[in-house]
């Protein structure tokens, strides 16, 4: 009861500062994160919300030249006034959801088994790895004292946000490449954001395609369902002839190789991924709807939410995040300059 | 109707003829031409003889002819039923099972990663093997419909493209990419949505064509049986008229005649009844239990993929939980209902009845490590997918819910060769008797025609 009330005291207090906080008001790197990373200091101390992330993600992030970590730039305010780079301050505090999940004595985290190097199953070991996969285990080693303590579950694209929001909590959180959009803001809470992304398309390279444009118009597009790339194509379709639908973005990489489909409107990390897996692939020029990738939680959870935060501040501080981005992501991406949030 | 018209002209005619021939004479007589010449012909005792011998040998070529053909169609029915149709029926339920198990074992060895030993992927190419070989074969057996022909092609066109895509999950697996998986999901949803609903519908089809062979072998001759009845009757009362007539007891050509029609007629009847025991006991004992079996095992085998795939999902849906939940529902229906592993048990054939016995315990300790497996995977061990995942399947252990599921498929498979034998046994020879039959009745069908022919011409040559 107590946490729903605060979950609502939180609500009302994100949304005054989303309308509000417009000029990198918050940049709580500052104060509660500890800031070794010597951010901004802000006046946040008092708001109840802060900005981890502010790294100018209307930019394409290709092209944004101030990404130094722990740079507080304006947010990101969409259209519609939601500020998706906004969440709870960092906070160890013991709530009903931390002690829910120590009485249970193990994390359960939505994940994906697909996305290379964010979330899969390494075909020869079994194991399940990746960018998000490290995020879950630091959390798990957080909230319980043992990185091991987490069930990863595997969750479907378009399942996730009611996953998030059932009553009995089948997962704690998702971490799975997932997009905070101002529609998921409505229905579920974020971190703070921990990678920028953006739409690309990913099309053969035999295709010579120079543009979003020319990848697109008169093709049979690929787009995983529910997903924020599917939303995108709904609202511009670029002349796509044809707009293919599967469960899951890899699908779209099999049928692209089959000749099914000819391009594929993917978030940018995934994009990566799967060019990644297939050399005859590219990322065509051009990225467009920035935004940021952030773990999925439940509006209630206010603590793990919080808590959650903590871990991303403090992961980001202790190199934690570099390491993973080295191990998982610069062999594909480069310089992990334009997708750091801070 | 045609007989019965007949019989009933030629016995009112000879009893009748003094007193209709008087009368009639007149009006009859006043025409000409062949036909009035042969009526007034017909109707001198002579020309009577002539009549009842062209009406008594049509009659009893017409049974003979009958007899052997109505025989004959049987015996090939029931040579299609044993030599093709039973055979074909069996060969599109193994296809549709190669391909089905194919499917388990590509997820399971996926499941397996760089654990998989040999015999798994030796298990999944023996399977296409299998569907390759079979294919062909049950194109090449002659008389497919034409329906089954197509499905056969379509089957053996969507076949090598399966097994393309598998091979294609496989390498990019040992390079350890996710991609594989995708690939692999994508081989099983095209083997689930559209190559086994050709092999089901193939399956169909010659359980069809089983069931018309075996409906066609086992029909009752009724017109060759009931022509044969009034035949009899013909001979029988005609020899009484020409005893009345001419106070010879016996006109041994007649004689002969009915001798052979009764030795057609109860060879046909008795061979009727003998290929109609040999049928009922290749239903009982080898049709229906091999068609129940089939359709547990089937189920039995769509339960295990269910299971698999639910491992391989990770909990991304409930799909496959809620098909393995109605699945084993049927197979464990403890009241024997249709497609139950019970069901099979309550009246099995002899042959199979141990086999069956051992397949329910394997299924049972199925069933049982399944329970336990789904326990472990939703218990608290932070390793619990790991642990649920080798209880139902880990390489070289004989204690998982899979190794369970391949004894009761052993089982099965060596019910099913007893289920096959004993048909063979019942069906066999079935073709045989009834051949031999068609070519008796021919046989005293023309020895019949002999006697008739024989006897009444001695009447004949009295009035010489």
């Amino acid at each position: 009861m107590r946490g729903a009330r605060i979950g609502t005291l939180f609500a009302v207090g994100a949304l005054l500062a989303g309308l509000l906080g417009t000029g990198g008001s918050a940049a709580g790197a500052g104060g509660p994160l500890g800031g070794t990373a010597g951010g901004t200091a802000g006046g946040g101390r008092g708001e109840a919300l802060v900005h981890l992330a502010a790294g100018a993600p209307e930019n394409a992030p290709e092209n944004s030249p101030e990404n130094a970590p722990g740079n507080a730039v304006a947010n990101a305010v969409e259209a519609d006034g939601c500020d998706t780079g906004a969440s709870l301050p960092p906070k160890e505090q013991v709530g009903s959801r931390i002690r829910a999940i120590r009485e249970r004595g193990y994390l359960v985290v939505g994940i994906d088994q697909s996305a290379y190097n964010w979330g899969y199953r390494d075909s020869q070991t079994g194991r399940i790895e990746g960018f998000d996969i490290d995020l879950a285990h630091a959390v798990a080693g957080s909230v319980l004292g043992d990185p091991d303590k987490v069930r990863l579950k595997a969750v479907a694209t378009a399942d996730r946000v009611a996953l998030l929001q059932a009553p009995d909590r089948p997962v704690d959180m998702i971490a799975r490449a997932m997009t905070i959009t101002c529609d998921r803001l409505k229905q579920i809470a974020f971190s703070a954001p921990y990678f920028n992304v953006s739409q690309r398309v990913v099309a053969p390279k035999s295709a010579h395609a120079g543009t979003v444009d020319q990848a697109l118009r008169g093709k049979d597009v690929c787009v995983a369902e529910n997903s924020s790339s599917a939303a995108a194509l709904d609202q511009d379709r670029h002349g796509a002839r044809k707009v293919l639908t599967p469960e899951n973005q890899l699908d779209c990489l099999v049928l692209m190789e089959l000749g099914e489909a000819q391009a594929t409107l993917s978030d940018s990390s995934l994009a990566y991924a799967m060019v990644a897996q297939d050399q005859t692939m590219q990322l065509v020029d051009g990225s467009f709807l920035p935004t940021y990738m952030g773990v999925g939680m439940n509006k209630q959870d206010t603590d793990l939410v919080a808590w959650v935060n903590q871990v991303l501040a403090d992961w980001r501080n202790s190199g934690g995040w570099q390491a993973s981005y080295d191990k998982w992501l610069r062999p594909t991406m480069g310089d992990p300059g334009p997708y750091r949030p801070w | 109707m045609a007989a019965q018209t007949q019989g009933s002209v030629l016995a009112p005619a000879p009893a009748g003829g003094p007193v209709a021939v008087p009368g009639g004479a007149g009006p009859v007589g006043r025409l000409s031409g062949p036909l009035a010449r042969l009526r007034r012909a017909a109707r001198t005792p002579p020309g009577r003889l002539r009549t009842a011998a062209a009406v008594l040998v049509a009659l009893t070529l017409l049974f003979g002819v009958t007899a052997a053909w109505q025989s004959a169609d049987r015996a090939a029915a029931a040579r299609q039923l044993a030599s093709r149709s039973e055979p074909l029926s069996q060969d599109a339920a193994e296809l549709y099972r190669s391909l089905a198990d194919a499917d388990a074992t590509a997820a399971a060895g996926f499941l397996m990663a760089s654990a998989e030993p040999p015999e798994v992927h030796a298990q999944y190419q023996a399977d296409l093997d299998t569907a390759a070989r079979l294919i062909p074969q049950a194109a090449a057996r002659s008389g497919s419909s034409a329906e089954a022909q197509r499905l056969l092609a379509e089957l053996g066109r969507q076949l090598p493209r399966y097994a393309g895509l598998v091979e294609s999950a496989r390498a990019i697996n040992r390079e350890g990419l996710p991609l594989g998986g995708a690939y692999l999901r994508y081989a099983s949803a095209y083997l689930q949505e559209e190559v086994l609903p050709n092999a089901q519908r193939l399956a169909d089809a010659e359980a069809a064509a089983l069931d018309g062979d075996y409906d066609a072998a086992a029909a009752v001759p009724w017109a060759a049986l009931v022509l044969g009845v009034l035949l009899l009757g013909a001979l029988g009362r005609y020899q009484v008229v020409l005893f009345r007539r001419t106070n010879r007891v016996f006109n041994p050509g007649l004689l002969t005649a009915s001798a052979a029609v009764l030795t057609a007629l109860v060879w046909t009847a008795a061979g009727t009844v003998a290929a109609g025991t040999g049928l009922h006991g290749a239903r009982t004992q080898g049709i229906a239990p091999l068609r129940d079996l089939n359709r547990v095992r089937v189920e039995a085998l769509r339960a295990h993929t269910a299971e698999v795939l639910d491992l391989v999902s990770r909990g991304a849906t409930k799909k496959f939980e809620g098909e393995w939940q109605a699945l084993a529902g049927t197979l464990a229906d403890p009241a024997g209902g249709a497609g139950s592993v019970a069901g099979l048990l309550a009246a099995p054939p002899d042959r199979a009845r141990q086999q069956l016995a051992d397949a329910r315990h394997w299924f049972e300790v199925w069933q049982q490590r399944h329970a336990t497996a789904g326990q472990l995977g939703a218990g608290s061990a932070k390793d619990a997918y790991e642990q649920a995942l080798g209880a139902t399947l880990t390489p070289g252990r004989d204690d998982t819910a899979r190794a369970a599921f391949d004894a009761a498929g052993q089982q099965w498979e060596q019910a099913a060769r007893a289920e096959q034998a004993a048909f063979e046994a019942a069906a066999g020879g079935i073709d045989g008797a009834l051949g031999v039959q068609a070519a008796a009745a021919g046989l005293l069908a023309a020895l019949a025609v002999g006697g008739t022919v024989r006897g009444l011409g001695r009447r004949l040559a009295e009035y010489r």
